[in-house]
């Protein structure tokens, strides 16, 4: 019980991941909401998402990602995020065609600068995150062997 | 160019370690040396989108792998029809590296028929999708489907990581004759 497996690591970890995270998290959105300015794009951002929730995990134990999945949270953040994007890609059938940019082009270096990439972008960074942090969670903190059984 | 030919060589070397090492976690390591250096291969060859996506997917896939390498070890048999085995291989190589001299002469050089179709997206890009980050304007207008592929990849690797590890449902070991009458 007291390895690190399953306590988390020591206090000048837990310290130093306590404010890193928050930092990961940042630059994981910035990296989603500028991805039609600069380098970078949803599927990147999104594997930073949830490296930063991986790092609260491998640091402070498993019981950080029991607390957070009391629901099916993964999934439902995930399949919102896939319909989100596919939903996208038939609002172009307004324009025209599959995935037309049927959004404003806007004005160059802004937010709002093209269209339907940024929209794009929030929904493959959703999809990626809660993709990688259930695949991880659900490895992890897999225990094989009798699987329990409802006595009825 | 000598610094993607040192690039290339490490890669090789890092590989050949990777396949020889008994331990896995050795092993595990030395794969993710690999994919490193294929990030900086990415940064040499000028593509720093997929360098980021290549680093940052790379740090993933070594988390998720020592975490579920780092207290088992396969059983490593080297004994047995080494001679049968080493000689298929043998003809599996020979067979693969003729058909794949004959199909290669056939192809241009290496980023030989330069900027055809992407002169194209380089001069009409910023006009036509308004995004001044000219990949993510090919990869989520001009190539949308390619993301929606591979987004969907994504969403059925996990779907099925948890259809094969799931709890409810499943049935015991000892009495499946019982539950399906």
């Amino acid at each position: 019980m007291t390895s690190p497996r399953d306590q988390g690591f020591s206090l000048v970890v837990r310290t130093t991941a306590r404010y890193v995270v928050r930092v990961m998290i940042i630059f994981g959105l910035y990296i989603i909401l500028h991805g039609q300015i600069t380098h970078g794009d949803g599927f990147a951002g999104g594997v930073i998402l949830a490296l930063a929730f991986i790092m609260q995990m491998l640091v402070f134990g498993p019981e950080v990602a029991l607390r957070v999945f009391t629901k099916p949270i993964a999934p439902r953040l995930a399949s919102v995020g896939a319909l989100f994007l596919l939903s996208i890609a038939f609002l172009g059938y307004s324009g025209g065609s599959f995935f037309f940019n049927f959004l404003g082009r806007g004005q160059a270096f802004q937010f709002w600068s093209a269209g339907i990439i940024p929209v794009c972008n929030i929904a493959i960074g959703l999809v990626v995150m809660a993709s990688l942090i259930g695949i991880y969670a659900t490895l992890t903190l897999y225990k094989p062997g009798a699987p329990e059984r409802k006595k009825d | 160019m000598i610094d993607l030919y040192a690039m290339l060589v490490f890669m090789i070397i890092a590989a050949l370690i990777a396949v020889e090492m008994e331990d896995l976690l050795s092993a595990v390591i030395s794969v993710s040396a690999i994919g490193l250096g294929i990030s900086m291969t990415f940064l040499v060859l000028k593509a720093p989108e997929v360098a980021i996506t290549q680093l940052v997917v790379e740090i993933l896939v070594l988390i998720i792998l020592i975490r579920s390498t780092i207290h088992k070890d396969l059983p490593f048999s080297t004994s047995g029809r080494w001679l049968l085995n080493t000689s298929i291989t043998a003809i599996f190589i020979v067979m693969f590296l003729g058909a794949i001299s004959l199909a290669l002469r056939d192809l241009p050089k290496f980023g030989y028929p330069l900027m055809r179709v992407s002169s194209q997206y380089l001069q009409n890009g910023f006009a036509q999708t308004g995004a001044t980050n000219l990949v993510a304007a090919i990869v989520l207008n001009y190539r949308a489907y390619d993301r929606l592929g591979e987004t969907t990849v994504l969403f059925t690797a996990f779907l099925a990581v948890l259809t094969v590890l799931r709890r409810i449902g499943r049935i015991a070991p000892g009495d499946s004759e019982e539950d399906e009458e």
